[in-house]
């Protein structure tokens, strides 16, 4: 009787120790960075993403975490300010010590980062829209949405099917309106349609009927396109059309015009109005046998219950850009920046909120135009276009 | 023709929240010398207490009132707390203490409202009425109106009242006007609290056009002083009229020469409005002692 | 004129200068015993280099008397000069460098003559006018800048050496804010500086007195503007990268902050100044959304309590210690 207790006894005390001893090892936290411009300007681009990110560590953490760590999110915010975005990520990298990191909001700030990412050899995983994020290919550079060339080239597709050849331009002066409107610019000919005027508005300009006007009186103009994307400008904008009777002639918007608070605040001068969208827009709208269709109405129920505000494509490029860091962390087994970085280089078939991401060495941002779903605003609502 | 009565109306729209802003500066600026960098925060709370009071139930008017009176409330706060504190410190020190103090209120705003921008429902419709084949909203009639009444408004109380006077006295020269018996505490406070009264107003009547987020406050308060500057500092006159012309070049610029460049147009106006007047449009010659 | 006939509260506060003059370079040398990280390196080489742009504000401001919110605008002209010729015209980093002083004092020189003929808020208003301009140039030719993404910069390089790392831009600003205080300070006692005090206390007696109240403002106005473009071109050349931001209205504000906040009278309080806000958002940043709150309460409360700036109520506290031990 007592030799099987003592047996039993150490047999506890073994398995205990077993289990025990590898957890107080694997108490250290795989560190990921963010700098986000939670205010600022972009500050309606950085909050959805700094409370993306927030939510989903949070829930990667409460069911174990990852390769049996725990994630720690540091965030910053840089205030909009590719300076103060340069100086975090120093901090970032060098106090820190983070293993790889998830953030800039914009294309300015990110580009500020680029130099000390690469010089720390850390994976970045960029959430901007600009096109030169990714091309010329950087070693340690990659980036989750949709580029800003993609928009343009949706929206040209859809009013070369349409049948328009002459349009107008209009573009906000902001990081984002300038550089899709560049894009726009030099793609255009390529899908046989002509610029008739092409205008500017400042981002944050409350009137913008003088553009709009003399866009109006151009005569032939077929369809008009917004490349500006500030959650303001867009919606003036359209409001303004609206009160010079313009809806007859088709709008188009961006990507950057990213969630239904656009179509509130825009009112009813937005019905008609058409964009390339990410499939999380409309969610609910999409078939059952569609892919994304549980990612993109998981992220949506999630963000919303947690946030009380409807979702943007701003915070899906985060979530995406942070599942897809974790998943290479898994497939790697490692949190070694190195591994990592070789590993999100591999990403095939990841389902996300933007589309299904296939990574390559030349590719590091893995989606295709084809990833953006056309959209128009109907009864207030999004609509699939066919 | 049309396309220049519509320039001209999305001048005066925009320039007619300049104005209101302005007017605002000018008030603080007749009472106590002191250029409130806060005020653009004022017209921010008018909107953001409003959308955020609407939110909770009540109606437009009930939200649009509590909004005020907070803002006031926030104005007065300002004046004792901050300005009284700093009563002999120079134009400047007094000019980066609104700054600070505007930092403070767009920080509380970012933590008490959210991030995203709002809208108020128009007051009385949004159809855009038709004149010469242009177009106007119903609410930059308000704007218009509002910001007229206003100045006519502050124009009077300055002019025919005794308390009025008092407040220009004691800008002209506290420690007579303390002799003669004004109650400067009084005076200073009065008008803090009424531009903060003003201020706020104006963002509720603007929002329905302009929309309104915790961080409208410093381009506002910008474009209010350039158009305050640009009448004459000090003279109610002199903003709205600095407010009107420089939103209608912006206008004008923005449609008869270049998009791009619209917003530098209008400050090389200013400029050189400024080298042939250099007190603004409509402002007095001021007398430094020497 | 000599500084021997200097007496009194005047002596004193040389005195104070040049004691601060000397005790900058020792401070900058001996820092990097101390410190080994390369971010709160690169912090201290920001701090060098927005404090030789306040210092300029300085001399215009504290010393002439006359308020610029347009500083900006010619830190930006210099970062710009950095960014644009090497890269779109093949100029040498060093010369770019050169070509931003010379277009900045010459720019400041054409807008500073009529302008500076306004006094106070309308002269603020102005120069405020003449930075967005700039600002908007920047953002708006976007062949020539990048727009409002902004653009790569060309790495200085001496010898072998590009000079990329923190530390290297660590000693550059700090070299040239050591030049740049010495100037400041004798340029107090000088002629010139003289002259520019007299007009900060009344331009009308200035004048009666024989001061070419005019070329002296300008004077002032150029050199705040040549130092601002030596200061841009070095946090460019330190970034490898720019954005329109350098010369936006909110810059040209913490420049004033700066100057007021340590304390207009003296250069030091410039330097002070710089040290307080570059510092005080990286002390905060972990606290997100109260760090506007917090830093926006500093500063009044700076301001409240310590109206005369940083560098001047430090200098009477030590002196009033002093004072006390040597009784």
């Amino acid at each position: 009787m007592n030799f099987v207790r003592t047996l039993l006894g150490c047999c506890v005390a073994v398995a205990g120790t077993v289990v025990i001893v590898p957890t107080a090892f694997a108490a250290d936290p795989i560190k990921i960075g963010s700098v986000l411009s939670i205010t600022g300007p972009a500050s309606y681009i950085g909050e959805p993403e700094a409370k993306t990110l927030q939510l989903y560590v949070d829930q990667i953490n409460a069911a174990g975490g990852v390769i049996g760590r725990q994630i720690q999110l540091i965030t910053y915010d840089d205030a909009s300010d590719a300076n103060k975005a340069r100086t975090l990520a120093t901090r970032v990298t060098e106090q820190d010590n983070v293993a790889v990191m998830v953030g800039g909001s914009t294309t300015g700030t990110t580009m500020a980062m680029v130099p000390v990412m690469e010089g720390a050899e850390l994976p970045f995983m960029s959430l901007a829209g600009s096109v030169n994020i990714v091309e010329p290919v950087k070693k340690w550079v990659f980036k989750s949405p949709h580029t800003d060339r993609m928009g343009c080239e949706k929206n040209f597709a859809d009013m070369k099917k349409r049948g328009f050849t002459k349009i107008a331009l209009i573009a906000g002066t902001d990081g984002f309106g300038t550089s899709m409107r560049e894009q726009c610019l030099k793609v255009v000919g390529n899908y046989g349609i002509t610029i008739l005027i092409d205008q500017t508005y400042g981002a944050q300009d409350t009137d913008m009927t003088p553009q709009l006007t003399k866009v109006k009186n151009t005569p032939g103009v077929q369809a008009v396109m917004n490349t500006g994307a500030s959650g303001q400008g867009a919606a003036v904008l359209t409001r303004n059309y609206g009160q010079l009777g313009m809806t007859g002639i088709p709008m188009y918007q961006n990507s950057g015009v990213a969630s239904k608070a656009f179509i509130e605040l825009a009112g009813p001068a937005a019905e008609g109005v058409r964009l390339p969208a990410a499939a999380l827009l409309v969610a609910d709208k999409l078939p059952s046998s569609d892919a994304q269709k549980p990612v993109v109405v998981g992220y949506t129920q999630a963000f919303e219950k947690a946030t009380k505000q409807p979702v943007s494509t701003f915070g899906g490029g985060a979530y995406d850009g942070l599942m897809m860091v974790v998943n290479a962390i898994r497939k790697a087994n490692s949190a070694e920046p190195a591994k990592i970085r070789d590993a999100l280089e591999q990403t095939r078939g990841f389902v996300g909120t933007a589309g299904i991401v296939n990574m390559s060495p030349k590719d590091h941002l893995g989606l295709t135009v084809d990833a953006f779903r056309m959209v128009e605003i109907k009864s207030g609502d999004w609509s699939l276009v066919d | 023709m049309s396309a220049f009565l519509q320039y001209l109306f999305s001048g005066l729209t925009v320039g007619a929240v300049y104005a209101i802003v302005a007017i605002g500066f000018t008030l603080i600026y007749a009472a106590s010398d002191v250029v409130n960098f806060a005020q653009g925060e004022f017209v921010m709370l008018g909107g953001m207490l409003s959308v955020f009071f609407l939110g909770l139930g009540l109606p437009l008017a009930g939200a649009a009132a509590l909004a005020v009176v907070i803002t006031i409330v926030v104005g007065v706060l300002l004046q004792k707390l901050a300005i009284e504190q700093a009563r002999a410190a120079s134009p400047v020190t007094l000019i980066i203490i609104t700054l600070g103090a505007s930092n403070v209120l767009r920080g509380v705003a970012s933590l008490v409202f959210d991030k995203q921008f709002h809208s108020l429902p128009a007051f009385s419709g949004s159809n855009p009425i038709a004149v010469g084949g242009a177009t106007i909203l119903p609410q930059s009639l308000w704007v218009l109106g509002g910001s007229i009444a206003m100045f006519v408004g502050l124009w009077l109380f300055l002019d025919k009242t005794l308390t009025g006077k008092a407040l220009r006295a004691s800008a002209a020269n506290r420690f007579a006007a303390q002799l003669v018996g004004v109650n400067i505490g009084f005076i200073l406070v009065l008008a803090f609290g009424l531009s903060a009264g003003l201020g706020a107003i104006a963002g509720i009547l603007v929002a329905p056009i302009t929309l309104t987020r915790y961080d409208v406050g410093a381009l506002l308060a910008l474009k209010g002083f350039s158009a305050a500057i640009f009448g004459g500092l000090g003279n109610p006159v002199g903003a709205v009229i600095g407010g009107l012309v420089l939103g209608v070049i912006e206008a004008l610029a923005a449609g008869y020469v270049t998009s791009v460049y619209k917003d530098g147009v209008a400050f090389v106006a200013l400029i050189a409005v400024l080298l042939f007047m250099p007190n603004g449009l409509l402002g007095s010659k001021t007398v430094d002692r020497v | 004129m000599s500084t021997d006939e200097l007496q009194g509260p005047a002596r004193r506060a040389l005195n104070r200068d040049v004691i601060a003059a000397v005790a900058l370079p020792v401070l900058i040398a001996v820092l990097p015993l101390v410190v080994s990280s390369n971010y709160v390196t690169r912090v201290l080489a920001l701090v060098w280099i927005m404090a030789l742009a306040a210092v300029g504000l300085h001399i215009l401001m504290g010393l002439a008397g006359q308020i610029s919110l347009g500083h900006a605008g010619f830190f930006g002209i210099g970062a710009y000069a950095c960014a644009v010729l090497p890269t779109r015209y093949g100029v040498p980093p060093l010369v770019a460098v050169l070509v931003g002083i010379a277009a900045s004092g010459v720019i400041a020189y054409v807008v500073g003559r009529p302008i500076l003929r306004l006094r106070g808020h309308y002269l603020a208003i102005a120069t405020l006018g003449f930075s967005l301009l700039i600002a908007l140039v920047i953002t708006s030719e976007v062949a020539l800048t990048g727009g409002p993404d902004g653009t790569d910069v060309k790495r200085l390089v001496i010898g072998d050496t590009r000079l990329t790392k923190p530390i290297a831009w660590y000693w550059i600003g700090g070299g040239l804010l050591v030049v740049g205080n010495a100037i400041a300070v004798a340029l107090r006692v000088s002629p010139t500086g003289r002259a520019l005090r007299g007009i900060l206390d009344s331009e009308t007696a200035a004048a009666s007195l024989g001061v070419d109240v005019a070329l002296r403002k300008v004077q002032a106005f150029v050199i705040a503007a040549v130092y601002a473009s030596v200061a841009g071109s070095a946090l460019a050349l330190m970034n490898g990268f720019v954005t329109p931001d350098v010369a936006n209205f909110q810059t040209s504000v913490e420049f004033v902050a700066m100057v007021v906040i340590g304390g207009a009278s003296t250069p030091i309080g410039a330097i002070l100044g710089a040290a307080l806000l570059t510092l005080l958002p990286q002390l905060l940043a972990s606290f997100h959304d109260y760090q506007e709150i917090a830093i926006g309460l500093i500063i009044m409360l700076a301001m409240i309590y310590l109206p005369r700036g940083l560098g001047p109520s430090f200098g009477r506290l030590v002196g009033g210690l002093v004072a006390r031990r040597t009784r």
